[in-house]
């Protein structure tokens, strides 16, 4: 018997229930200037994503944050060593562009 | 094989320690402590190859045990008592986990009021969390039952509970064989590779929600809801039984010694009253039992060792052709009756023939058990069975009567 029907396990995939659309206070804004991985060109560093509590960063140079399911914590801002993630206010940006590009 | 003089906690600090336990956590509370303070030191003085890790209470002993476990380590501990109570959400995340973690329990009373002597009140009353509970009758039946424990865990992907009487047997010596290393070593080999394997690879979420009703996984597959979950869990609770049998005959190919098993049988044949009971009174009952014997009342003595999953065929069959069964609960379900007693009624609910089932509350915080208050006990039993009762008020043994009506 597949060991998933025997107790609760679940793989890593993007939650209906994480998706938090446009409800943060704070999105977080990355400076690609500052990225460590951006500026060497390779994916390096990568501390946002590991400590990202919503799997909602992919690794890259520079990372990028999926808006549609991150929550504005800002952990990404806290932990990044190079200061490259701002926590911007929401309502300065109004709208939030969905995953699709519709507006919301 | 060596023979040691051993007290029940360290019979059952050599169990852990012939099955390799590989993490120990526990936090000391009486009349457990001298289990893991034999563990430590033997984990101190490198005598034993494992990683004690000392914590503050026994819900965090019982969440070491659970991390160690899902990573794959050979977890034990043990606890007592209102620290067993404060385990409980653990004990239950450990079953639901299907975590083959082995924990001993050295029976001790519930508080308040504040009692540290035996009753069997603290596992009694985490017996529906879907653990595996075994009771044992003297030391040597610790040792080896916790070995056992760990061959039945592995292979039910189930927690055991090895139980036995607080002080009576916890703090009271008596001889124990201990086996050769090597025999456990071959009766017992290394944890199968776990159901929850972490690699990096391949990352899981253990323990997530799980909604009520079946739904798709993100690769499309069918998954089971919450009531699937628990089906499985209680089937293999159930199926476990036989693993507990096999475990008993293995260890009797593998150490020479038979040890275990489901029920202890003692005079059954012709037995017109069989005295029921689980843990260290089962010894005390056969020596009950031979006495009425010889009095002329046929006795016989059915030792509950597998509590849950209850045995309830092997019940039946043992218990068609007496007239009545008396079971001595050390435990109450508080508003109803003893759970040892409630559990054999439902048993032989409806089986032909089946005897009438009689209720004794007996021994509660320490209370002495005179052979002679059982037998006494047993006659009163037999009077009501002659006269056809079916059913009565569990009666309680040793109880002060003055003033009491």
């Amino acid at each position: 018997m597949d060991a998933f029907d025997l107790i609760a396990m679940s793989r890593p995939a993007r939650g209906e229930a994480g998706r938090t659309g446009d409800w943060r206070n704070e999105r977080p804004v990355m400076d690609a200037g500052a990225c460590v991985a951006a500026r060497q060109g390779r994916t390096t560093c990568q501390i946002c994503w590991a400590h990202c509590p919503d799997a909602c960063i992919a690794q890259g140079a520079p990372p990028e944050i999926d808006l549609e399911f991150c929550k504005g914590c800002g952990i990404c801002a806290e932990v990044c060593p190079s200061h490259a993630i701002e926590m911007v206010p929401e309502a300065q940006h109004g709208v939030c562009e969905t995953a699709g590009g519709e507006k919301r | 094989m060596t023979k040691r003089i051993l007290t029940g906690n360290e019979s059952a600090a050599w169990g852990a320690r012939l099955a390799r336990a590989q993490v120990v956590a526990a936090y000391p509370i009486t009349p457990q402590s001298p289990v893991v303070e034999t563990l430590s030191s033997w984990v101190e003085s490198g005598e034993m190859p494992a990683e004690f890790i000392a914590v503050e209470s026994e819900h965090s002993a019982m969440s070491v045990c659970i991390g160690a476990s899902t990573a794959g380590a050979r977890a034990f501990t043990a606890t007592s008592s209102n620290g067993l109570a404060y385990m409980t959400e653990q004990i239950w995340w450990a079953a639901g986990a299907r975590l083959p973690i082995v924990m001993c329990v050295a029976n001790r009373s519930l508080a308040a009021p504040w009692n540290v002597l035996n009753d069997q009140q603290d596992s009694m009353s985490v017996r529906d969390a879907g653990w595996v509970q075994l009771h044992c009758r003297d030391n040597q039946e610790i040792l080896d039952t916790v070995v056992q424990a760990y061959w039945v865990a592995e292979r039910t992907n189930l927690p055991v509970m090895v139980c036995y009487d607080g002080f009576l047997l916890s703090h009271t010596a008596m001889p124990v064989d201990v086996p050769d290393a090597a025999a456990v070593d071959a009766f017992l080999p290394p944890r199968p590779a776990p159901l929850q394997v972490i690699a990096p690879d391949d990352p899981r979420n253990i323990g997530p929600v799980v909604i009520a009703d079946p739904r798709r996984d993100a690769d499309g597959v069918l998954r089971g809801g919450y009531m699937e979950l628990r089906a499985a869990h209680h089937e293999a609770l159930l199926a476990a039984a036989d693993v507990v049998q096999e475990a008993a005959e293995a260890w009797g190919r593998a150490i020479g010694r038979r040890t275990g098993g489901l029920l202890v049988e003692h005079r059954l044949e012709d037995a017109e009253i069989v005295l029921v009971a689980a843990g260290s009174l089962v010894t005390q009952l056969t020596l009950v039992a031979d006495t009425l014997r010889s009095d002329g009342v046929a006795a016989g003595v059915l030792g509950i060792r597998c509590y849950r999953p209850f045995p309830a065929e092997a019940v039946r069959e043992r218990l068609s052709d007496a007239r009545a069964a008396l079971v001595f609960d050390k435990a109450l379900s508080y508003g109803y009756a003893g759970p040892i007693a409630t559990d054999l009624k439902a048993a032989l609910h409806g089986a032909a023939g089946s005897p009438a089932v009689y209720g004794a509350v007996c021994g509660l915080g320490g209370r002495d058990v005179t052979p002679e208050a059982l037998a006494d006990e047993v006659r009163r039993a037999l009077i009501d069975a002659r006269a056809g009762v079916v059913d009565r008020a569990t009666a309680w043994v040793g109880r002060l009567q003055e003033g009491v009506r």
